[in-house]
């Protein structure tokens, strides 16, 4: 097998791996701030214990999130040695720029949050919970700045073999970049808000006077609802449009469009064949596509055949990991805003069989941000730097395949047993409970 | 001084931070392999528990900042070096994941097993970096695509000098730190680790010294025509003589300054003879990597230098302030590992 298609697998393996914890971790951590925020100004030992509990999650995930992110941060190195040479005057900025201004934060205040109860005031405490959340999100945010630079390149001049900045507001704020950062930010408070709700709902089904439950319930329910409201609509949109604007390729690919027209339709159902490229069963409403990306209901629109073949991303993975985040998205809507009609009508401690579909919804947010992950890489596909660097120009011309093949089921064999531990750990956990009320001294 | 030297600065500078920092948590790793029961197990994860990830960001950052400045020797070591890369990022899960791990299921036979993770996934990374060092300083195999050394050849007899001295290292001052954290018998223990670690690293630099001297005479260009060099050995030789006294007289905290001044001191001396190379080439020295060949251009420089100037003071502030909320022996309480 060749060195490319391995590295390529390699890289999707370990970060979609790693990106994983990420969204938990985010989202947790806002969560706590508000919990552990009542904790200490209502000095209610309900909110408190609330906040051990979850924060033990927290713990677990952010290890696994830490170990799995290191290897991210040298891949690029080992695996895309042609790739870093050719963007490092760019793309490593934020790379650093992460570590300084986000990693220090987060993880010395994660230590100290986690142990610093008894040692410092409980104001401090809350502070720290409240920098590990700032940190997280500024990691993301310049992650998602070297992301969206390989998306939709900014502020730079191709010259002496390489790409060299030009302009470091313009790098940064890159088209794609404002609608990524709060479309992932928002993909990871949902996520949040899941599990905080999924593990309320089985406590609540195990014991339905437990009061913590009750409140971490509803605090989920409230929180999931706006938060899966926001990412449709204004974010997911403003995604599509930017989408539609600066990579036509890609979104002719994940919107199903493959040949050009005005009054393009917006495919709700369908099953993408090839070749020709062709949608089989669908169901359509026309115009609404132009609508949406271009504000007219007749704008035309290139489709995919309006593309040079070798520019052409994979049709099928895009389209599907796409309609399949959407549908998630809107049954996450849907199951929150059940939750929220409950709780209105003081229904929901007794609603079981909804408390059983909120467990069984933990992962599913997980699963949308890798099909989004999915449609928006796959998508950018042949482009490993979007109209610049072909992914096939851009791996370690100097490793051998066997090496990467090595290390590829080296990885593979490792993220197996690390997350069925996790999920093993992550479970019992959850089983333990919240810690007893008689308090640990705060 | 060039944007390009003060990132040559920046970036040893955060290289010396990792050396320091997470050396002490690294050696800690590697001591717990010889610890004989369950609460000093315990005492010493949770001596380092609250500030090891910190610490491991050093390395990261390190990376990031290696990326930024100096791109094609990010590419060209990372890629070059790519077996014993994997080798480490391994180790480096294993060791992240075991105190989380270990501490969740109350079995012997599982805390074994993350006892073994935590110790043998600090041990490979101690040795490791000093292999990578002592390859570097050595020169690398390059043509024009890039490192072509294999990982046999990466294990050549000076390396591995170089990595065992990085282990005396790490150990020596993990031992200082564990004796700050600790007290009674495991407290005597360490004093005698370190006691012992720090001849083995006298002695190994020593030979180090002169080994590097057969192998790569060129980093000694610099040090008989740059004052500095005297500074860097007057701390080293005095580090050299209060360290072990200190530690003898169980003043860990004076032992510790002189372990970190020490390890400081033997980076800077490196470092004066690499410069201004960044990755020697062998057999055709024209191939060299430099911090004028290899660099970012000064748009980035100055950009980063910004973000640095900025970010690392915050930095140090508040990791001051939080080993501070830490200080004193380590208490296992409900919170703990
Ligand atoms: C949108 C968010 C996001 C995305 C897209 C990524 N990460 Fe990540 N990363 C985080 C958000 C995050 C985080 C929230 O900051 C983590 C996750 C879990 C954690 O505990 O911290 C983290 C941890 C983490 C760490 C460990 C930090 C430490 O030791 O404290 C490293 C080195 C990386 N990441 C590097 C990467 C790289 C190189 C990525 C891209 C290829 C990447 N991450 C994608
Ligand atoms: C964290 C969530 C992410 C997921 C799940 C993800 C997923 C993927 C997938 C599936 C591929 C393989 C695409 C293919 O080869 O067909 C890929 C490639 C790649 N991604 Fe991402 N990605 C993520 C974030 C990032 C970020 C934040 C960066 C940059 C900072 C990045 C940079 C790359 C690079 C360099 C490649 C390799 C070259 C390529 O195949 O295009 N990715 N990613
Ligand atoms: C509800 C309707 C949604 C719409 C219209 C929408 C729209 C989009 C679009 C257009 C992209 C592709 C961006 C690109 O290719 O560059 C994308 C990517 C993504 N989506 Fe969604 N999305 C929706 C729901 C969700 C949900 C519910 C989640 C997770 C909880 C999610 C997580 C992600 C992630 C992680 C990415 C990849 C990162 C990025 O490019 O922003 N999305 N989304």
């Amino acid at each position: 097998m060749d060195v490319v298609l391995l590295s390529r697998i390699q890289f999707a393996l370990t970060v979609g791996f790693h990106f994983l914890f990420p969204p938990l971790t985010i989202g947790l951590a806002w969560l706590l701030v508000v919990i552990e925020w009542r904790g200490w100004r209502r000095g209610d030992p309900t909110w408190v214990r609330m906040g051990r509990f979850f924060g033990k999650i927290l713990a677990l995930t952010f290890a696994v999130g830490v170990a799995t992110g290191v290897v991210m941060e040298f891949e690029f190195g080992t695996n895309w040695a042609a790739y870093s040479k050719f963007v490092g005057d760019i793309f490593g900025a934020p790379l650093a720029a992460e570590g300084v201004l986000a990693f220090f934060l987060e993880s010395g205040f994660l230590g100290l949050y986690l142990f610093g109860r008894g040692r410092i005031s409980k104001g401090a405490h809350w502070f720290s919970i409240l920098m590990v959340a700032i940190g997280a999100t500024i990691s993301a945010f310049w992650i998602l700045v070297a992301n969206s630079w390989q998306q939709t390149p900014a502020g730079y001049v191709v010259q002496n073999g390489r790409a060299e900045l030009t302009s470091f507001s313009a790098a940064v704020f890159n088209p794609s970049m404002l609608p990524r950062f709060f479309h992932t930010m928002d993909a990871a408070l949902i996520a949040g808000a899941f599990v905080v709700a999924g593990v309320a709902a089985y406590l609540v089904r195990r014991n339905h006077e437990d009061e913590l439950a009750r409140r971490a319930l509803s605090l989920a329910i409230v929180f999931g609802l706006v938060t899966s409201l926001v990412e449709l609509f204004p974010s997911g949109h403003l995604h599509a449009r930017q989408v539609a604007h600066t990579q036509p390729e890609k979104f002719a690919a994940i919107e199903g469009l493959y040949s050009s027209q005005s009054a393009a339709p917006m495919v709700l159902f369908a099953y993408p064949v090839t070749p020709p490229p062709e949608l089989k069963a669908k169901v359509e409403i026309r115009g609404l596509l132009s609508w949406m990306a271009f504000g007219s209901i007749n704008a035309p629109i290139r489709g995919i055949t309006a593309f040079p073949p070798e520019n052409r991303p994979p049709l099928w993975l895009t389209f599907v990991s796409f309609h399949n985040m959407v549908v998630l998205g809107l049954y996450f809507i849907a199951a929150m805003a059940w939750g929220a009609w409950q709780l209105h009508r003081r229904r929901l401690w007794e609603s079981r069989r909804y408390l059983m579909l909120l467990i069984f919804s933990i992962p599913l947010p997980l699963a949308a941000c890798q099909l989004g992950w999915m449609a928006a890489e796959v998508g950018r596909q042949p482009w490993i730097v979007y109209g610049l660097l072909r992914t096939s120009d851009a791996v370690s011309k100097n490793v051998p395949a066997g090496d990467v093949l090595f290390s590829l089921v080296l990885f593979g064999l490792l993220y197996l047993l690390l997350g069925a531990l996790y999920v093993y750990l992550l479970v019992r956990e959850i089983r333990h409970g919240p810690p007893g009320p008689e308090p640990v001294p705060a | 001084m060039d944007l390009n030297t003060i990132w040559f600065l920046l970036v040893g500078v955060l290289i010396a931070g990792y050396a320091i920092l997470d050396g002490f948590d690294l050696g800690a790793g590697v001591l717990h392999l010889f610890t004989r029961d369950e609460r000093e197990r315990r005492v010493m994860m949770n001596a380092i528990g609250p500030v090891w990830d910190g610490n491991e960001v050093w390395l990261l950052t390190a990376g990031g900042a290696l990326f930024a400045a100096f791109p094609p020797v990010y590419a060209s070591v990372f890629s070059g070096f790519y077996l014993a890369f994997m080798l480490l990022l391994v180790a480096l899960i294993f060791r992240a994941i075991s105190f989380e791990f270990r501490s969740k299921v109350d079995s012997p036979g599982w805390r074994r097993c993350w006892d073994v993770a935590f110790g043998v996934g600090s041990a490979v990374p101690a040795l490791l970096y000093g292999v990578a060092v002592g390859n570097v300083l050595r020169g690398l195999d390059m043509d024009a695509s890039g490192v072509t050394t294999t990982l046999v050849g990466l294990l050549n007899p000076f390396a591995l000098l170089i990595g065992l001295l990085g282990v005396a290292m790490f150990v020596l001052h993990g031992a200082t730190y564990l004796g700050l954290k600790t007290d009674g018998a495991l407290q005597d223990r360490m004093r005698h680790w370190a006691s012992a670690a720090w001849v083995a690293f006298i002695a190994l630099y020593a030979v180090s010294t002169v080994a590097s001297y057969a192998v790569a005479p060129y980093l000694f260009e610099n040090w008989f025509s740059n004052p500095l060099t005297w500074v860097f050995f007057a701390v080293l030789l005095a580090s050299c003589v209060a360290g072990p006294a200190a530690v003898r007289a169980s003043r860990f905290g004076r032992g510790f300054v002189a372990s970190a001044a020490a390890t400081l001191s033997i980076i800077a001396l490196a470092a004066e003879g690499m410069y201004p190379r960044l990755v020697p080439a062998r057999p055709d020295v024209a191939n060299s990597l430099t911090i004028y060949n290899a660099s970012s251009t000064p748009r980035t420089l100055t950009v980063m230098l910004v973000i640095a100037l900025v970010g690392m003071p915050l930095v140090i502030l508040y990791t001051v302030l939080i080993y501070r909320a830490f200080r004193g022996k380590t208490v296992l309480t409900a919170d703990s590992y």
